[in-house]
């Protein structure tokens, strides 16, 4: 097991190589300057020579082949850069973001799966019932609705016109002066609604997924055989079908893993939420170069990550499928 | 009687109309008795299997009928009660082992979890007497064979796994759909001898259902002859095979190759199809394909009578006595 996990990590390397020199030459070959942000802001009043200077500082006057060599020898040794926007070091704004975009997206997949499959079950078993149609109907058109539309329409309902959530941030003005529970309140009453965002819109697609998983399982012969030897239908459908129909949903959740730290661009930037998403919005906006490579790095390695664990965890769940290299019994 | 089925019929319900898969069946199975149910693919028999534990998968079920196992009706049954009678009373052998078996867990938990269903085990006993099945259904090594996952054994294995969760129920009544049919037909004897050592063992009764009357006939004391959704005839398996009386059991017959006789002459196939469920003919469903068949045949379905000793036919033109 050891072998075949340091194979699969040594086949990433060339893997991600390769995508990050592509997005770096994408990246590079966008139009724009990242140094247009200072003449917007000072139009004419600006020195082209303090321009210029900037340029050399950030490498920016050599030829991009030099810049991209560069670029890679400092991320191999773990340093990301600095920001152009913030001058900050990019690996300081990543540690301040990260946490707030794993609150997020953390709450989001628990509220995807509970509700998720939890309605995929409850749909598969009642086939055809006016629960079942309920849910197909409506996460259809969850499914069908853009996340940030579906996200103005609720701040505009529950924060606007019932005063119920706040529209944005991560905290109240008060913040400082609450009592530890209720910052503790204050925190998970911001959170709300972009949670249930995030984590309803992708509980549509489990839940039809879950849903046509079981049923699928629930035509199997082993499920009739197990009903054949007499054992309770909650039994059969929990122990004998549902663990079979959960496998190929660890494949969706291992997909999700680059979620959970990329953090979800237009939501985050909707509720003002300062994490991973939002930051990558900004790099983007302003050419920021360091930064965006950053926040595009980290997506690919947890990709490629979320791919293998997926894979590992498939091998330990399913007694059929064996890592390369174990001889069956 | 163990088994006494009255009038029994199944019939599933599609959008172009009802399908009636077995429609007024009846039958009997005694005490420790082997009866074998033969007919073409797709007539039937695997749905009455079903019936008989009231397995029937939507959009089908069962519409009439009694059936009493041990004196009791099994379609009127509380559900506790029959879920007693699945896989306690009766147990049952699937077409495909490989796919009966549920294939992420090792055999030993699949089997213990039927004998601490049905016979109130503790963990250590069902592992033992799980151990002990197995061996006894010719398993060898059968406490390495506890931690192997389905995938892992011969189909032959396989169907020899599924016996031993059969039987260990203690069933009385032990249904075998096609158990050798997906089998090497080296592995198909053995298993067949293994059930008939087993009925012995246990005492049970076994309802045999094959497509195949050659496989059928050395174990099975009696015979019954099913024709889309119908039980066409009932005799004792010799008396089947010297003097067929329903012209489908005569050309079943004549269509079995067997040793000795007539080796220079072709089989003869059945002229014609099995009949659409769908569209069935009119009257005697085997009238197009008939021989001896004329305009009589087509207006009602013969009823199975009495045609002489302990057989039963269902043909107008069958001779009795």
């Amino acid at each position: 097991m050891g072998w075949y996990i340091l194979k699969r990590l040594l086949q990433a390397i060339p893997l991600l190589l390769g995508i990050i020199t592509v997005t770096f030459f994408i990246v590079r070959l966008a139009p724009g300057d990242p140094m247009d942000i200072y003449l917007e802001e000072d139009r004419g009043q600006i020195d082209p020579q303090a321009i210029e200077l900037l340029r050399q500082k950030y490498g920016l006057d050599q030829p991009i082949h030099i810049q991209y060599v560069k670029w890679v020898a400092n991320v191999a040794r773990g340093d990301l850069g600095e920001s152009f926007r913030y001058r900050r070091p990019v690996s300081q704004l990543l540690a301040e973001a990260i946490p707030y975009t794993l609150q997020l997206t953390i709450l989001a997949v628990v509220l995807d799966a509970l509700i998720g499959i939890t309605l995929g079950i409850i749909s598969a078993v009642k086939q055809y019932s006016v629960l079942d149609k309920i849910v197909t109907l409506g996460s259809l058109v969850i499914y069908a609705i853009p996340g940030f539309w579906l996200a103005l329409m609720l701040v505009l309902v529950f924060s606007v016109n019932l005063g119920w959530f706040p529209t944005s941030q991560t905290r109240s003005m008060d913040y400082g002066f609450l009592s530890f529970s209720g910052k503790v309140l204050d925190r998970l009453w911001h959170l709300v609604l972009p949670v249930f965002v995030l984590g309803v819109a992708s509980a549509a697609s489990t839940a039809r997924y879950m849903r046509n998983r079981l049923l699928e399982v629930l035509n199997e012969e082993y499920v009739l055989s197990a009903r054949a030897r007499g054992f309770r239908e909650r039994v059969v459908i929990l122990n004998h079908a549902l663990r079979n129909a959960l496998i190929p949903i660890i494949t969706i959740y291992g997909m999700k893993l680059p979620f959970l730290l990329g953090g979800a661009a237009i939501i985050e930037s909707i509720f003002a939420w300062p994490g991973m998403g939002r930051l990558a919005v900004e790099a983007v906006s302003g050419r920021d170069y360091p930064l965006l490579m950053a926040t595009i790095t980290m997506g690919a390695v947890m990709t490629v990550f979320g791919n293998l664990l997926a894979d590992l965890t498939y091998v330990w769940v399913d007694p059929r499928v064996s890592y390369e290299g174990k001889k069956q019994r | 009687m163990l088994l006494n089925v009255q009038d029994l019929a199944s019939y599933f319900f599609l959008d172009e109309g009802e399908l009636k898969a077995v429609d007024g069946v009846s039958f009997h199975v005694d005490v420790k008795e082997t009866v074998a149910l033969v007919g073409e693919s797709g007539c039937g028999k695997t749905i009455v299997a079903l019936s008989l534990i009231n397995l029937i998968p939507p959009p089908g079920r069962v519409v009439r009928g009694r059936i009493l196992f041990d004196g009791r009706d099994l379609l009127r049954m509380e559900s506790d009660e029959l879920r007693q009678v699945r896989g306690g009373g009766i147990g049952m052998i699937f077409q495909e082992p490989g796919a009966a078996l549920n294939p992420i867990y090792t055999i030993g938990d699949q089997i213990t979890g039927v004998l601490r269903l049905h016979r109130s085990l503790g963990k250590h006993q069902a592992q033992k007497a799980a151990i002990e099945l197995l061996g006894e259904t010719g398993i060898p090594e059968p406490e390495k064979r506890m931690n192997a996952y389905p995938f892992e054994l011969s189909g032959g294995m396989q169907q020899r796994v599924l016996i031993a969760i059969a039987i260990s129920g203690r069933p009385k009544l032990l249904i075998a759909d096609e158990p050798t049919t997906a089998l090497d037909v080296t592995v198909q004897a053995d298993i067949l001898d293994l059930l008939a050592y087993l009925q012995e063992q246990y005492g049970m009764a076994i309802l045999l259902i094959s497509h195949d009357i050659g496989v059928v006939a050395d174990v099975a004391e009696r015979i019954m002859v099913m024709y889309p959704g119908k039980i066409v005839e009932i005799a004792d398996t010799e008396d089947l095979f010297r003097d067929p009386r329903h012209p489908y059991t005569k050309a079943l017959l004549s269509s079995v190759p067997r040793l000795g006789v007539g080796h220079n002459e072709p089989l003869k196939g059945i002229p014609g199809a099995v009949p659409d469920f769908l569209d069935l003919p009119s009257g005697c469903t085997f009238h197009p394909r008939c021989t001896i068949g004329d305009s009589s045949c087509t207006s009602e379905f013969p009823p199975l009578v009495d045609i002489g000793y302990r057989r039963k036919c269902a043909c107008y033109k069958a001779e009795t006595g």
